[in-house]
This record gives structure tokens, sequence and C-alpha cells, in this order.
């Protein structure tokens, strides 16, 4: 994505290196996931050479690593189109940019070398830390902080030099609350309980609150860019977005204090607020259609040009209407009550909702990120699905809907076999894993996990040669 | 209502229902009436789940995170009839699944450990279940992965018990060093096709995290797993595939 660029700012250029990295990582999660799926239906397969306990690490630390690099881009491609100006310290964003690279290299190379080490201090700072999601080692979480404060000293001066715009605003308040939560990650205890309350401040209060909320901020600039949504309606959905987004989301943390020795007022808090938390994400579905609609419908009445300037953004921008109030909404909702949870916690039913939330609110979004880079990249007036477009978006989607049925089927039989009729013990478990429905239902996981990759292979040839596309040639 | 940069919108006479800067209003007091609600609940929270000394213990204080000193008692899982589900038990039962804190236990041999003593072990184990990565396979109260047993309460699973199948296959004689030899040598001891790695535990690691686990099986999870232990179909050793 190096040569003959047609960004206008440094800042948009920058923001394109951060999505090469988000797409080297995203398919490095997949392949990865790939391995891990293998490893459920053939466990001999690289055992003792690379378990799964170090294929799953690094499966989910490269979607959230390859999640946090698109936020970044995006932020760092929209920030001169809103401000109006170029990004103050470009040069220190683009150091930075490099500085972290780097890190997540040492990081994952060492996940994957070294893997584990003694019980001491030492591991924790230069191995894993050993805690889902945020195994990072505290070197390296120090590391992201500063590369975060940099980042977020670069958008605030460039926001508070330029035009503030109401999308800006949403975006600077969330990235302090973002780039603050992951301090509660950083901290070692001999108190598991109060080991995990913290841990969930970082992870409930990422995907569940800050990063929702980044999601409305990307979709109400892609509404403008795209289908020439009204500046004025697109942030007054958004400042709804943000109170009906936080005014449930961060309550609804307490959805993940059931369980972990946490008090049993957390049944009535968590199960009122999370279960208010698929509003807004039906709120952001209509959102994004009646203005795809009332646009088109406006232009159509005068007469006009009534595409959208980037149709497979907009493809993407409408998936993650649907996939966000799906996966992150409805399978979020199914076990969200303690009643149904205190069987559901611990089982494959969680891994079905974090494959179709991950992917319906985040990655559909980023991805429509990705080509309005590519747009913007290539001077692109209008850009025009592909082939490559249409079957990647196919694919990837049936795939990962494909995977998400088949972990609920794996994660009821779980919950009825394991939890319900036999109490959740070893035996228990294996005698669900062992049944005829959880091994289907692994094979179809598996078969939906190839079917997601060769889709993301098309999005790859996509983004390389779409713009060689005669359709969209400038 | 003046902005300096929503001329159109001050201009106009609209509801407040469309009103840009009403809605910024309402999120702003939303996310910090949610947020200090939420910082509010974390200090009460801090205070109850803040780990128990043995103070507690002789004074017969149930803490929802109990000292690490319970390694030198007996833990049962019982239902308690107040709250309607299975609570930890430590030191014997009064009858209604609440705990006497009498009854002791051996642990390696010895149920005296100092406070100082008890903390250490549980340390060491705690570090080595991050410094093993335990939650890419298994879940932690609930939390981790799908790939392997939870470990909430796996110090009240009967299979390690006595004459639990999982005891007998380890050839010894106590729960916690039949627990301690298979850390130390999971490869020898395959419980299914699906087979713990070797993680190079050393047995002092492996002392700790057998504490650490016992000391797990005391947290009052509310309940949680539900009926954990209590069904004899459960604890039957599943044949591996």
């Amino acid at each position: 994505m190096q040569s003959q660029s047609n960004f206008k700012y440094e800042s948009q250029k920058l923001g394109s290196w951060y999505f090469t990295v988000a797409v080297i990582l995203f398919g490095a999660q997949l392949l990865l996931g790939l391995v891990s799926a293998i490893q459920f239906i053939y466990p001999s397969f690289l055992y003792d050479i690379l378990d799964f306990s170090i294929t799953r690490m690094v499966h989910i630390n490269a979607l959230v690593v390859w999640m946090v690099y698109a936020m970044i881009g995006s932020v760092y491609y929209l920030l001169p189109d809103e401000t109006g100006i170029e990004t103050v310290g470009i040069g220190i964003g683009k150091l930075l940019f490099w500085v972290l690279t780097l890190a997540v290299t040492i990081v994952v190379l060492v996940y994957i070398f070294i893997q584990v080490g003694p019980a001491n201090q030492t591991t924790i700072w230069l191995i894993t830390e050993g805690r889902e999601y945020i195994e990072a080692p505290r070197w390296a979480d120090i590391g992201i902080v500063v590369v975060v404060l940099g980042f977020l000293a670069n958008t605030f001066l460039t926001a508070m030099k330029g035009r503030r715009t109401g999308i800006m605003t949403v975006i600077l308040s969330d990235m302090i609350a973002l780039a603050g939560l992951y301090l509660a990650g950083m901290y070692f205890t001999d108190n598991i309980s109060m080991d995990q309350y913290w841990w969930w401040w970082v992870i409930h209060l990422w995907v569940e609150a800050t990063w929702e909320v980044m999601v409305g901020a990307l979709a109400a600039y892609a509404l403008i860019k795209i289908v020439d949504a009204k500046r004025e309606i697109v942030e007054m959905w958004l400042w709804i977005e943000v109170a009906m987004l936080f005014g449930s989301g961060i309550l609804g943390l307490g959805h993940h204090y059931f369980w972990i020795g946490t008090p049993e007022y957390w049944w009535e808090i968590g199960a009122l607020f999370s279960a208010l938390e698929p509003l807004p994400l039906v709120g952001m579905f209509v959102h994004v259609l009646y203005d795809w609609g009332k646009e088109k419908g406006l232009k159509e009445h005068t007469g006009a040009d009534a595409t959208s300037n980037n149709t497979p953004a907009l493809m993407w921008l409408v998936s993650n209407g649907f996939g966000n109030f799906l996966g992150a909404g409805v399978w979020g909702f199914f076990h969200t009550l303690p009643q149904v949870n205190i069987y559901t916690h611990g089982t494959q039913f969680t891994a079905a909702h974090g494959h179709l939330a991950f992917f319906g609110a985040y990655a559909t979004i980023l991805i429509g990120m990705f080509y309005m880079a590519i747009q913007g990249k290539y001077g692109i007036k209008k850009l025009r699905a592909t082939f490559d477009s249409k079957m990647a978006i196919f694919l990837i989607t049936f795939g990962v809907l494909g995977m998400t049925v088949a972990l609920t089927i794996a994660g009821y039989e779980q919950v009825l076999i394991a939890r319900a009729q036999l109490g959740g013990t070893w035996d228990a478990f294996f005698v669900a894993q062992n049944q005829l429905w959880m091994s289907q239902a692994m094979d179809w996981r598996l078969i939906m996990g190839v079917v997601t990759t060769v889709g993301f292979f098309y999005l790859v040839k996509d983004l390389l040669t779409i713009s060689k596309n005669p359709q969209n040639v400038k | 209502m003046k902005t300096k940069k929503g001329g159109q919108m001050s201009r106009k006479k609209v509801s407040v229902w469309s009103d840009n800067r009403f809605w910024q209003r309402s999120a702003t007091w939303v996310t910090g009436f949610a947020s200090i609600l939420l910082i509010w609940l974390t200090f009460d929270t801090m205070g109850q789940i803040t780990m128990g000394n043995q103070k507690d213990i002789d004074n017969h204080i149930a803490k929802k995170v109990p000292s690490a000193t319970v390694i030198n008692y007996k833990v049962e899982y019982n239902m308690n009839q107040f709250r309607g589900h299975e609570v930890p038990v430590i030191g014997g039962d009064d009858g209604k699944g609440n705990s006497l804190f009498k009854v002791k236990e051996k642990f390696f041999g010895r149920d005296d450990y100092s406070q100082k003593e008890a903390d250490a072990l549980l340390h060491l184990g705690k570090l080595a279940s991050q410094a093993k990565n335990c939650m890419d396979c298994h879940t932690l109260l609930g939390n981790g992965a799908y790939y392997a047993p939870d470990l909430t309460k796996a110090w009240l699973d009967p299979a390690w018990g006595k004459d639990g199948p999982l005891q007998s296959m380890t050839g010894k004689n106590t729960k916690e060093e039949a627990m301690a030899e298979f850390l130390q040598n999971p490869g020898k001891y395959p419980t299914h096709a699906r087979m713990m790695p070797n993680l190079g535990i050393t047995p002092k690691e492996a002392k700790g995290l057998v504490a650490f686990l016992k000391h797990m099986a005391t947290i009052d999870t509310n309940g949680f797993p539900r009926g954990f232990g209590k069904i004899k179909e459960g604890v039957v050793y599943a044949k591996s595939k």
C-alpha cells in the first residue's frame, strides 16, 4: 500500500500503515484459530510443541491487537477530515507506530517460542501475565501505555488546533476512557476474585462500552463520507447512542460479577443493565439503514446519482448494523440473566457469543474503514464492489455465522449435559466433550473456520487489486 | 441556546428532542451517573472481597474470599438452607450449610500452616497459574478457555478424592499429592485424548498450585457451579475416546 499515494495528509498515510498491520494480524488470528479448532478435533496435533493454550492465546491476542491497530488507524485516518488540518505530531506518530509494531512482534515471538516461565515475577514481566486477552507481559503493557499516551496527545493537540466536531469530541473522550481502563489490567494480586474484578474492567469496559462508542463514532463518520448523511443528524444519533451505550454498558459490567466471589447484589444490577445493552444496538442498526435509505431517496427525488460512493465500505457498514445487534445484542442477551448464566457461564456458549460479537460489532466496521482508506489512497471518486469484494463479505459472514451456530449447539449440549445433568466436574466435562453433538459441532466449527479464512484471502486480494479494477480507475 | 459552532441549530427553533446539545448533555449526565454508581459499588465490593485472615477463621467469620490458611481445614460444598444454593463450608458443617471452622484436614502432611506460610504458598500458586497460562485451556471461576475442565471447585471434585479415579491413577494416597503429581507429569496420566501439556511445573510450584486450587474452592461463588460433584453419574470416570 505504499506506492502512488493520493492521500492529502500524512495522517491518512499513517492510518493506512496501521491498517496494513491490522490485516496481517487478522490473518494471524485466523491461522491460529484454525490450529486451535483442529486441536479440538485432533488433540495430538502439535501437542507439547504449540499447545492449545498457546495457539488460543495468540488467536485472541491477535484479535484484540488487530482491532486496536485498526481503531488507531481509523482515528489517524479521519482526524484530518474532521479537524481540517494535518495531525500535529505526525513524525512522532510514525515513530510510535514502529515502536508499537516492534513491541507486538517481540511479544508474539516470545509467546510462540518461550511460551511459559517459572512461577515468579520475571515471567510476569517478560513472558506472559497469563490473564486471558491481556497476557502481554508487563514491559509491553508499559510500552503500550507510552505509545497510547503519545497517540492521545497527538489526537488532542490536533483536535484543539483544528475544527472541533461532535464526532471528534466523542472519540477524544472515549479514547481517554479506553486508555485509562487498560491500567486496571496491569495488576498482580494473590486474590483471584480481586484479580478478575479488575480484569473485567479492561475486558468488559472495552468491548461492551468504549469500543462500542468508537464503532458509533466510526459509523457516523462513514455515513457522512459514504452516503452524504447530514452531520447534524448523524451527530445527534451519535450522542443518543453514547447515552444508551454507556448508560447500559457501564453497569452491565455486573453480569461478569455473578460468580467470581463478588456480592449477590450484582445479580440484579448486572441482569438489569446488561439486559438493556441490546437497545442501543437496535438503535444503531436502525440508524444506519434509515440514513442510507433517506439519503438515497432524497437523491433519487432530485434525479441525482443515488448510489453510495463506496459500495464495499457500505456493505460492511450495513453488516455491522446487523452483526452488532445479532452478535453482541441477541447472543449476549441469551445468557445474560443469572438464572441462565449459572449454567452457561464457562461453556462454548460464551465462545459462540464471542465469535459473532467481535465479528459483527468490530471486524465489519473496521474492514469498512480499510475500504475507505483504499478509496482515499487511490483517489477514487466512487469505489465499486468487485466480485472479490462480494466473495469476501459473503464467505467471511457466512463462515462466522456458521461457527457461531456450531458453537451455540456445542454450548447447549455442554450446558445440559456437563452442567445441568452432571454437575460440572472433571468427568462431567469430558462426558459432554465426548458426545456426538459436541464432536459434530467442533467439525462444523473447523469447516466454517476454513470458509472464513477463504473469505479472508478474497478480502486481501480485493484490498490489493480493487483500485486496478477498470470500473474503479480514476 | 447559543453555540459557537452550531450556528445553524441555534437560529432554528427546534424541539428539544432534535437538539444535539440536549443529547450531548444527556450522554454526559448518564455516563457520569453510571460511572459514579460503578465506583461506589466498587468500593463496597472491594470491602467484601478483600481476602480474610486467620483471625476471621478464629472468630468464625465467613468471608467471601477467606484466608489462605483455609488449607489447614476440611472444605466441603454444601447446600445452604438460607441461601438456597451450595456454598463452601470450611471446617465442618453445622447442619444448615454454615461453616464451623473447627474440623482440620492435613495438607501435605500438616494442618498448622502459619498465616505467613499459607500466604506464601498461595502467592506461589497464583503466580504459577499465570506463568503457565492455565486460563488459556481451563476456566477459573468460570472465566478462561473451554478446552479443559473448570477449576473453580476442582479441589472438591470427587474424582480426586479417596477412591476417586484421578487419585488412584497417580498411585498417591492423598488428594493434594495426587494433584501435585498430575501437575508435574500430565503426559504420564492421560484422562482423555485431550491431554494436559508438560509445562515444566516444579514440585514446589505444584504444591503452590494445589494450595491455590484448594483456596479457590473456598471462595463464595454464589452457588456456581450448581450441583458440583453432587450428581453420581457426573463422577463416574469418563472413558477417553
